[in-house]
């Protein structure tokens, strides 16, 4: 029995994962950079939630809706701001950094308007959790809610790509920047998209995050953040497939190597298989290994 | 591009001046400490410097901030009374973040203060890196919160709060005494030296007492949002007391985690617990029945305590924690052992340390964390555990 409870503690930590890889993936398929600050964003949209329900008494799917709306402009002031400049001027080092600073630049505006103390995230979904075989086994109503936003947002996600003009868009541009353009795609604005789009993940992201693990401080984003960023390197980044199964894989493997092998060697575990992947499969596990052509 | 050249080499040039400056400044400290005795190395004469470091802001921050307001109380009232031999307390208390690194640039920057004194640091791995600092600078440091045995390694280091050793042996005792459980689970911070060094003491007392460690499980700064494998771990093996030697912060995620799969041990936890029903929008019900080892509760009627617990509200507004009282008395400490040795403001801090590490273990102070409170030239304090249990949503002292 409780063989089935991790798996499913792992499958629901792995959605969350890879929902916020999905940020990480889409962004860098089509800009071709790492956006540090997508972790941030998370965080910035569970406190909207949060100030949204306690503060102005809002009901939790408005709050999660104005999250969503507010990470969306957040995400593309700070492409317009601060990495659009860039993209096309700079190395990408600058880019890396500047993404680097807006992670520092959220974490302290999110300290200096709602303090550094630990706050309980309101309670926003309200589902009864499952108990099964006479008590033994318990599925917590996050972990349906998680894992079932995490399917739709990607067969919705894989729709739009595959069957909007939009979503083609994206394809040409992560494909070829310069063929794309001339090709009379605007290239900016699908960026802006991108970041929009990858944005408002971060709300859900933030939404399912703090409902399983209900705390909430300027920092919260930051080692989920790493780790959905292992999750998208380990699936093959820029892939959103492999977004989903990085994601999920890494959980599982989380979950499983604190309950079977030892919970302090954790981390180091699922480390250790990102290490192996990598040396077998450079490219992660759904990677395309695209030759440049001379 | 010509715009864009001009304002990144202006940045690389303010960068380049900040490097410098940091360098500057810390060598002026360095040079204050080594070299100059009489004028850069005490006070101005005029009043007694007393240093503070803290996290006012990150994770820790509840610690800090309680701390900078017990000590600023009692300096306060010391200032009102006369001073400390006629001579007024200027205390300046810095951020550190609960970051080592940022600790030891805090107490740089008090050290360019003057500072004779330092009351600090609040957390155990910031206090362990400024107690290396402070003891080539030979600076007189009273911890107020720093736990790790560490923390009062060398003779220039004192602390008023409990070691974690032997808030893990006075936990494995107090369980045991009162048969609160045969099987006992302990969770803990393996990357955190206070939970560490709670819970290997723990451990190693466990197995002198009458009840046995079924689940010992780790986690780390890196994961420590999910606790539901341990917290299965434990339930699996039958625990009916988990052990959580490590702060309220995580233990609201654990207490809500355990509720969400219906576990219902006793939760058993240290000093760390301490401020868990300050968490905003945390439901108190989860922690009820949570015992936990404190040196202070607000509760006592005893006249020293009731005193300080009214000044203390009625100058923040909200009741004082542990880390207040400790703070509190910190300060009180230092004043007798100040006045005992007889040190003068004008004195070199590292004049003052060699004096008051005499008078340390010659003092006896009322404290609001204990009665008599005393000290060891190892820096210990002396004094006994009190056990607080959460009920109706509010803490109250178990005889």
């Amino acid at each position: 029995m409780s063989f089935i409870s991790y798996l499913i503690n792992g499958i629901s930590l792995g959605s969350v994962y890879a929902i916020i890889a999905l940020g990480y993936t889409m962004v860098y398929g089509i800009a071709k950079m790492l956006n540090f600050a997508h972790g941030d964003v998370i965080m910035i949209g569970a406190y909207v939630v949060m100030a949204a329900v306690t503060g102005a008494g809002l009901p939790p799917i408005a709050a999660i809706l104005a999250a969503i709306i507010f990470c969306t402009v957040l995400g593309v002031l700070i492409e317009t701001v601060a990495y659009g400049p860039l993209l096309n001027a700079a190395s990408s080092l600058a880019v890396l950094i500047t993404a680097i600073g807006v992670s520092y630049l959220l974490q302290n505006i999110a300290l200096l308007i709602f303090g550094a103390n630990t706050i309980s995230f309101p309670k926003v979904l309200s589902i009864p959790a499952i108990v099964l075989a006479g008590g033994s086994l318990t599925i917590t109503g996050e972990a349906i809610v998680t894992i079932v936003s995490c399917i739709v947002i990607m067969t919705a996600l894989t729709l739009f790509i595959k069957k909007s003009k939009s979503g083609q868009a994206m394809l040409a541009v992560s494909e070829d920047k310069g063929a794309a353009q001339l090709m009379g795609i605007n290239v900016n604005g699908t960026i802006a998209l991108t970041f929009a789009i990858g944005s408002a993940l971060a709300a859900v992201a933030g939404v399912l995050l703090c409902s399983a693990y209900p705390t909430l401080t300027p920092y919260t984003g930051a080692m989920p953040g790493i780790k959905a960023f292992v999750a998208a390197v380990f699936g093959g980044i820029g892939s959103i497939p492999g977004a989903l199964i990085g994601g999920i894989l890494l959980g599982v493997i989380e979950i499983f190597g604190k309950a079977y092998i030892s919970s302090q060697m954790a981390d180091a575990i699922v480390f250790g298989v990102l290490i192996i992947v990598l040396i077998v499969k450079p490219t992660g596990i759904l990677g395309k290994n695209i030759q440049e052509k001379v | 591009m010509k715009f864009k050249k001009v304002v990144s080499a202006a940045l690389i040039a303010a960068m380049a001046m900040t490097f410098m400056a940091g360098c500057g400044s810390s060598n002026s400290g360095g040079q204050a400490s080594s070299g100059g005795q009489a004028s850069s190395g005490g006070g101005d004469g005029t009043v007694f410097k007393i240093g503070g470091i803290g996290p006012v802001t990150g994770g820790a921050a509840v610690y800090g901030e309680a701390v900078k307001n017990g000590a600023e109380l009692a300096v306060k009232e010391i200032n009102e009374a006369g001073g400390i031999n006629g001579v007024q307390i200027e205390f300046n208390y810095q951020d550190d973040e609960n970051d080592a690194e940022k600790a030891v640039n805090a107490y740089n920057t008090l050290k360019d203060w003057n500072m004779q004194m330092l009351l600090g640091t609040v957390t155990s791995a910031p206090c362990v890196a400024v107690g290396e600092v402070a003891q080539e600078d030979n600076m007189f440091m009273l911890t107020p919160s720093g736990t790790a045995v560490d923390c009062v390694k060398y003779d220039n280091a004192f602390r008023v709060c409990f070691s974690d050793p032997m808030q893990g042996l006075e936990s494995a005792k107090y369980i045991a005494d009162n048969n609160l459980a045969t099987k006992v689970a302990a969770i803990y911070d393996s990357s955190d030296v206070y939970s560490t060094g709670i819970y290997n003491a723990f451990a190693e007392e466990a197995e002198n007492q009458n009840f046995e460690i079924v689940a010992a499980e780790a986690f780390t700064s890196e994961s420590k949002s999910d606790f539901s494998v341990q917290l299965q771990k434990a339930k699996d093996a039958g625990a009916e007391l988990v052990f959580l030697p490590f702060y309220y912060s995580e233990a609201s995620l654990v207490l809500k985690q355990a509720a969400g799969m219906n576990f219902t041990p006793i939760f058993f936890g240290c000093d760390g617990m301490d401020g868990i029903l300050a968490v905003e929008g945390f439901d108190a019900n989860l922690a009820n029945d949570l015992i936990f080892l404190s040196p202070f509760t607000p509760t006592s009627e005893d006249e020293v305590i009731q005193k300080f617990v009214q000044d203390f509200e009625d100058t923040y507004g909200g009741t004082p924690n542990q880390f207040a009282a400790d703070a509190y008395d910190g300060i009180y400490a230092i004043k007798a052992a100040a006045e005992k040795a007889g040190v003068t403001a004008d004195m070199s801090a590292s004049d003052i340390c060699e004096a008051l590490k005499t008078a340390m273990t010659e003092i006896t102070i009322d404290g609001v964390t204990a009665k008599s409170l005393t000290w060891e030239t190892s820096g210990e304090p002396s004094k006994e555990p009190m056990v607080v249990k959460i009920a109706n949503g509010d803490y109250a002292v178990v005889e």
